[in-house]
């Protein structure tokens, strides 16, 4: 009982003295939400701690049973030790709790550089051509909507480079609704923002009641339960 | 061996294939090959554009530029290397002209692989351009902490109960800049760059918002339109992708030509991205081509 009870009382307290911070910035609520961001970003560091283990435990089962893709576990687990260890340890650099990770000489630095930051940006640019590919092959003016998306990417593309200056440039001042940048920056100001706005609000809505649920303790499933 | 030959009939609609067929199945191989010449054709050729700033750069620009010196400014490295062909030339950007404002730059991160980031920013700008600028007492790297939102929501109450020390380990009460900073309303601008969660809209709601500091960001082309929403009351301006960037350098360059022989990096990048869009815009135009010729096709055919 006291195991479901006291996190529905600690989340109802922290939920409702958070909600109150924001309307009345005074003590004790001012107060009270500084404690508690900070208290947050302690409780942040030990998620760490937790998705670390997480990892291991869910790649550690797949190479020990040679599930499917046993092999790319394998190599998740040798990066994840690999740079855990080099930098807990700070081979390389200057030792110590507070010496620093990424210092010069540091084996944590090099990897970073030399490995994960390749990596990454290999992963990223490959983007590029998968997106001709498939704007090649999906980019289709099927129906009237799909026109429509069709030209406004058009002139997005145009005009967010300098070749829209240069297309319509010469455009006289009575025009210039039509030059290249201008219509991409319309589009970017007015249908865009329209239909990000909406998204957003109802976001907005969604997080607020599910805010509440939690609050009230009608939404448990974080508990490892059901909900009410 | 003769019976693996196709027939005559076998062979009849591969010598029948016309424009459409061709046009329709452009093997990706082509389209690879083309997007890198592309990119590397502009390179080397050194093939660079003007770039002229737009309204939504210039509003961030001009906001810096009337701070007065001394002003602080917080900028947050929120990005890692997969997006730092766009990130990097525009933190570089704003914290070249933050420099030449001799403002006050404060330099953090709400992504671990915001600082290294920080690292290439000091050696590429700061010990080039500005070498008179002290550590500690013009420029601070505070590092990174863990916590996303939580981090912006905590130091915008309380920054040096956050941030004890800065990146390096060195307390932070040692350093002359840190002496009259409580938490994020002393900063007189927030600039965000960043490529995603946590990025510009968390330092809009968390700090912002609340705080009511300026906020200003520089994001990926990718990201631009979703921060449309709080452009211009809540966000004052906002450099989006490659674009962006080059536009602020431009706008940089234009008031302090000084800079320029290190501050274009955006903007000869500019060249290829403009062709690779061409190369792009085309396969869409062949691909409708090879589309509309394939239905008129298909009507004919159940006509006839």
């Amino acid at each position: 009982m006291l195991r479901v009870q006291i996190p529905l009382i600690i989340t109802f307290i922290v939920g409702a003295a958070l909600i109150v911070a924001v309307f009345v910035p005074h003590f004790p609520f001012y107060e009270a939400n500084e404690n508690f961001s900070v208290y947050f970003d302690l409780i942040a560091v030990f998620a760490f701690i937790l998705g670390g283990g997480n990892l291991l435990k869910i790649h550690g089962d797949r190479i020990w049973k040679k599930g499917r893709d046993w092999k790319y576990s394998m190599v998740t687990v040798v990066g994840f030790l690999a740079m855990l260890i080099v930098g807990a340890l700070k081979i390389g650099g200057p030792p110590g709790l507070t010496g620093d990770v990424s210092a010069d000489g540091s084996w944590f630095g090099f990897m970073y550089d030399a490995i994960f930051v390749p990596l990454q940006s290999t992963m990223f640019s490959l983007l590029a051509f998968f997106v001709a590919s498939a704007s090649y092959r999906a980019f289709r003016a099927k129906t009237k909507e799909a026109s429509m998306l069709l030209v406004a990417a058009f002139i997005i593309l145009i005009g967010r480079t300098p070749l829209g200056h240069y297309m319509t440039g010469w455009l006289p001042p009575e025009l210039q609704f039509l030059h290249v940048p201008n219509l991409s920056n319309w589009i970017l100001s007015i249908p865009n923002m329209a239909g990000q706005r909406a998204i957003m609000i109802g976001i907005a809505l969604g997080i607020i009641s599910t805010s509440l649920k939690l609050i009230l303790g009608i939404e448990r499933s974080y508990l490892g339960g059901e909900s009410k | 061996m003769a019976e693996d030959r196709p027939s005559t009939e076998e062979r009849k609609p591969a010598a029948r294939k016309d424009v459409i067929d061709v046009l329709k199945a452009i093997d990706r191989r082509i389209i690879f090959l083309l997007i890198a010449l592309a990119v590397i054709l502009p390179l080397i050729f050194h093939l660079v554009f003007s770039v002229r700033t737009s309204p939504i750069v210039q509003a961030i620009f001009d906001k810096v530029e009337a701070l007065p010196p001394g002003s602080k400014v917080m900028v947050s490295f929120d990005y890692g290397p997969s997006t730092v062909p766009e990130n990097q030339p525009m933190a570089e950007a704003v914290c070249r002209h933050i420099l030449a404002k001799d403002l006050k730059l404060y330099m953090m991160a709400v992504w671990a692989t915001g600082p290294p980031q920080v690292e290439v920013l000091a050696t590429n700008v700061i010990e080039r351009d500005f070498p008179s600028k002290a550590y500690g007492v013009d420029w601070i790297n505070l590092g990174y902490k863990a916590g996303n939102q939580g981090l912006i929501n905590a130091i915008l109450l309380n920054l040096k109960g956050m941030y004890t020390t800065d990146v390096h380990g060195a307390s932070i009460d040692g350093f002359e800049m840190m002496k009259d900073v409580q938490n994020l309303t002393d900063m007189s601008l927030i600039i965000c760059i960043g490529s995603g969660f946590p990025g510009v809209r968390e330092w809009v709601q968390f700090a912002g918002d609340p705080g009511r500091i300026p906020v200003a960001g520089g994001v990926t082309a990718v990201e631009a339109p979703l921060l449309y929403p709080y452009y211009p009351r809540q966000l004052l301006g906002l450099m989006g992708g490659l674009q962006g960037a080059a536009e602020y350098e431009a706008a940089v360059v234009k008031k302090y030509p000084q800079y320029k022989e290190h501050a274009e990096k955006a903007v000869k990048l500019m060249g290829p991205q403009t062709v690779a869009h061409l190369v792009i815009i085309a396969f869409v135009i062949i691909g409708n081509i090879a589309f509309f010729g394939e239905r008129r096709r298909l009507t004919r055919a159940k006509k006839g």
